[in-house]
């Protein structure tokens, strides 16, 4: 009898976590087109006015344009950097892997305050301004573990043969790399680019010590939190971020599982 | 010889990136811990004052002491949460198991200020949950439930981090070879003889995983104690943030920065000793 209410028990407990953990996130987008000032009950009525007002802010729209540049440029720094790096420690065991690996993934678990904190220091010891800038070159050092273990992942599928055929055909290694390597990582690439890509986007910790004036969208944000009559904005550009990213997340886990497949069938 | 200069090639970028923006802020910051913080003005004399008032100051004791009470009971309390949840996906939601992790991973793919933020709009006095009870006559006037307190630093960080816990768990889980435990019933256990002699022990990497996954990143924590914790909820991160932000005494903050620094680098490596770093993970 144990066992038979087991399941329902286990189900309604799966249920409750999940039902927790995306009500904030409901709520969120259900009150973004309530028409009143307050994320209160009861509802006054459906608008769009604060979805209208964003497009109007200036500031904000300078935020997201910050936030835009800061996370091109970091990803596509880091997933070059971390596909190299990628390449290195799959393709060659030798001496140096180790370090670099424990170097590469040490950035996983240091907390972001410290990573922020040593950067300001760092910047301010060198004369280099405080900009969105700054923040990007943080934004490299927190993205290249990721990127690095998504290539890694798609790397070791494929035996490196593939590389030696198109270099006995007459490719440098540097050309093997370039026309054989990379397209058969592109998946993996993308997928890289694109987590990189949201983590920068929503990076607050770091960012809130190096961005200075440049303010990034999470960084305006939470600037924005003190002034209650501006929460219905706020409120609305939450509801489109988190929908957009949760859509971008979704692609991204389909394109890492479309990447996965034809590699183990190129392995063997 | 060839290899070696291709392998140098590939590693040289990165390595020198990581090298220039992350280990070099790391020395400096080491360096600035030995500067006499007066007024917020690095002085290039060589002082052990600061790690002489950081060994002394009962109040970053306490604040350090509660910090560390905060993650043990945030990474304590997801870890006994997060186990039912994979034990379910993997015993009993059959094949529907991997889009239901997916579905509760999904949330955590979300900005995390957004996250704690809408709590907040929750929780807080003029917040969803008040009015809600407000208009339902369940209470008469609104009051803060569960904001500006160390609960709720709490209650929010178990909320991020049990999908993160749970994630390790599942691969513990669904690595342990299921013959097993039809072996154990067919020589007599019962049901929770099986759970506690086959399957808890062969889940304890995946545990211990999880429990780690949340205790390091907490450690650090200092956004969710700036929204919704208040004065009495605040933590170490705040401290040395306060540090640079507002007191303006760099070099104290890097002292707390490597204090923590080293304290979270004990942690890694007892967790790499408990085993291999990639089988914690289940890749």
């Amino acid at each position: 009898m144990n066992t038979r209410r087991f399941p329902s028990l286990g189900s309604i407990y799966f249920l409750a976590i999940i039902v927790l953990l995306y009500l904030p996130i409901a709520l969120l987008i259900i009150f973004s087109f309530n028409n009143a000032t307050a994320m209160v009950f009861p509802f006054k009525g459906f608008t769009l006015q604060w979805y209208g007002k964003l497009f109007q802010n200036r500031e904000l729209l300078k935020a997201v344009g910050n936030s835009l540049m800061v996370g091109l440029c970091s990803s596509l720094i880091a997933t070059t950097l971390g596909t190299m790096g990628a390449i290195a420690i799959v393709r060659y065991n030798l001496p140096g892997r180790t370090v670099f690996l424990a170097v590469a993934a040490l950035p996983l678990v240091i907390p972001y305050v410290i990573l922020g904190v040593s950067l300001l220091i760092l910047f301010n010891e060198f004369g280099i301004p405080l900009s969105a800038f700054a923040a990007g070159l943080a934004h490299v050092i927190i993205s290249i573990p990721y990127a690095m273990l998504i290539v890694a992942a798609r790397l070791v599928g494929f035996p490196n043969n593939l590389e030696e055929a198109a270099m006995d055909l007459g490719a440098t290694y540097w050309g093997a790399l370039l026309r054989v390597t990379i397209p058969i990582c592109s998946p993996a690439l993308l997928a890289a680019f694109l987590l990189c890509f949201t983590m920068s986007f929503d990076e607050f910790a770091i960012a809130s010590f190096l961005v200075g004036v440049d303010a990034t969208l999470p960084v305006y944000l939470y600037s924005q939190l003190r002034f209650p009559t501006r929460l219905p904005t706020v409120v609305a550009l939450a509801a489109i971020l988190m929908t957009v990213t949760i859509s971008v997340m979704l692609f991204n886990e389909w394109l890492r599982r479309a990447g996965q497949n034809p590699a183990k069938r190129v392995g063997k | 010889m060839e290899n070696r200069g291709r392998f140098i090639s590939l590693i040289g970028p990165p390595g020198l990136y990581l090298f220039l923006f992350f280990l070099m802020p790391l020395g400096v910051m080491f360096v600035y811990s030995f500067r006499a913080g007066i007024s917020g003005v690095a002085h290039d004399t060589f002082t052990l004052a600061n790690y002489q008032s950081f060994l002394t100051n009962t109040h970053f004791h306490r604040l350090l002491r509660q910090s560390a009470g905060v993650s043990l009971a945030v990474s304590t309390i997801s870890t006994l949460l997060a186990y039912p949840l994979a034990y379910y996906l993997v015993f009993r939601a059959g094949s529907k198991r991997v889009t239901l992790m997916t579905l509760l991973i999904i949330p955590t793919w979300t900005s995390y200020l957004l996250r704690i933020f809408s709590w907040k709009l929750i929780l807080g006095s003029n917040g969803v949950l008040n009015s809600l009870l407000l208009s339902l006559g369940l209470v008469e006037k609104t009051s803060p439930i569960l904001i500006y307190s160390r609960g709720a630093v709490i209650v929010t960080l178990i909320y991020v981090w049990v999908p993160f816990v749970a994630l390790p768990i599942f691969a513990a889980l669904e690595r342990i070879d299921k013959s097993l435990l039809e072996a154990a019933a067919d020589l007599g256990c019962k049901p929770w003889e099986a759970f506690a002699r086959v399957t808890l022990p062969l889940s304890l990497p995946g545990i211990v995983a999880g429990f780690f996954f949340a205790l390091i990143p907490t450690l650090g924590e200092f956004v969710t104690p700036l929204l919704v914790g208040g004065a009495s909820g605040s933590m170490y991160g705040n401290l040395i943030q306060d540090q640079f932000m507002r007191a303006l005494n760099w070099p104290m903050g890097s002292v707390m920065s490597l204090a923590m620094l080293l304290a979270v680098l004990f942690l890694v490596f007892i967790l790499t000793r408990l085993g291999s770093l990639t089988d914690l993970a289940g890749f």
